[in-house]
């Protein structure tokens, strides 16, 4: 499997998310936020956790506008898979290819502890390494996390399963507990806890280690 | 020719900031606020010639989120 991680400048966890790809034995290529294309036959693109462009204006809200995002987008209309985490998912919605938005936290302040993730669907390349009501111990490091969306739209991602991942203690204000969602086509996933943190022993975790297992594997089969 | 763009939550929106700042100004002595809502002023300097039209298409595209910001935007 051929996995891409965007570095914007103020990422923070681009690395970490390679390591944890090529640890489920995928082969990583590293994108600037420059670049307007994808290495070619890239299975997924990673969009890693920090501050890109220092938060500026929102959360997200320039590094959607770069070149590579153009590029990320023509990949996920093509039918590739994506996944945001943290602030990769504050991208995410804001390019528009999920729904809704990364609000500031309902406490205001900035959160950094390990929380309990309720695993709400295994029917995604994602989850698929779990089963649904699983409860995972990951971390979570955000100020922005509280998911807010249109009663419309969370209905959707209710009825149609497309809710991966709830918080079993809200710890931001999140609409529904939401800590994860899925496009409607399954491929892309966006999720504030960072599951690349939980993913070696040296972590004092490894619960995140399925999530990119299951990834690796069902994309190599693919 | 400048502009001045004016973005706001949108009403039912939770604005977390805005009710810190109420609290605040309640533990200052100030009485009788009802709500604060938090929102920001971006100023635009545009060449001669630039419409209303084209700074709200820039609303659109980055300077608001519509998801759950609205804006307003002022030639002056």
């Amino acid at each position: 499997m051929k996995a891409a991680v965007i570095v914007f400048p103020g990422s923070n966890c681009d690395r970490d998310l390679a390591v944890a790809f090529e640890a489920a034995g995928a082969d990583v290529t590293m994108v600037w936020h420059k670049d307007s294309d994808l290495p070619r036959d890239v299975d997924i693109v990673g969009v890693p956790g920090g501050f890109s462009y220092g938060d500026y204006l929102r959360c997200g809200a320039i590094a959607a506008k770069s070149p590579v995002c153009t590029a990320l987008r023509g990949h996920v209309e093509r039918g590739g898979y994506a996944i945001g985490i943290c602030n990769g998912f504050q991208v995410l919605t804001e390019t528009g290819l999920l729904p809704g938005v990364l609000l500031r936290n309902a406490g205001l302040k900035y959160i950094c502890r390990t929380v309990g993730l309720r695993v709400e669907t295994s029917d995604s390349a994602f989850t698929q390494g779990y089963n649904a009501g699983d409860v995972l111990n990951i971390p979570i490091a955000h100020h922005d996390g509280n998911y807010y969306a249109d009663e419309a739209t969370l209905a959707a991602l209710k009825g149609e399963g497309r809710i991966a991942f709830t918080y079993t203690d809200n710890p931001n204000g999140s609409q529904y507990d939401i800590a994860g969602i899925l496009s409607d086509n399954r491929r892309v996933l966006g999720m504030m806890p960072h599951p690349e943190r939980a993913a070696d022993a040296g972590h004092g975790g490894t619960d995140g280690t399925a999530l990119f297992r299951a990834l690796t594997g069902a994309l190599t089969a693919a | 020719m400048k502009a001045r763009v004016h973005v706001m939550l949108k009403t039912g929106v939770l604005d977390p900031q805005g009710e810190a700042v109420r609290h605040a100004l309640g533990a200052l002595g100030f009485e009788g606020v009802n709500g604060v809502r938090q929102g920001k002023v971006i100023e635009l300097d545009l060449a001669e010639g630039a419409t209303e039209d084209q700074v709200k298409d820039m609303c659109e595209k980055l300077l608001a989120n519509t998801v759950i910001e609205s804006y307003s935007v002022e030639l002056v």
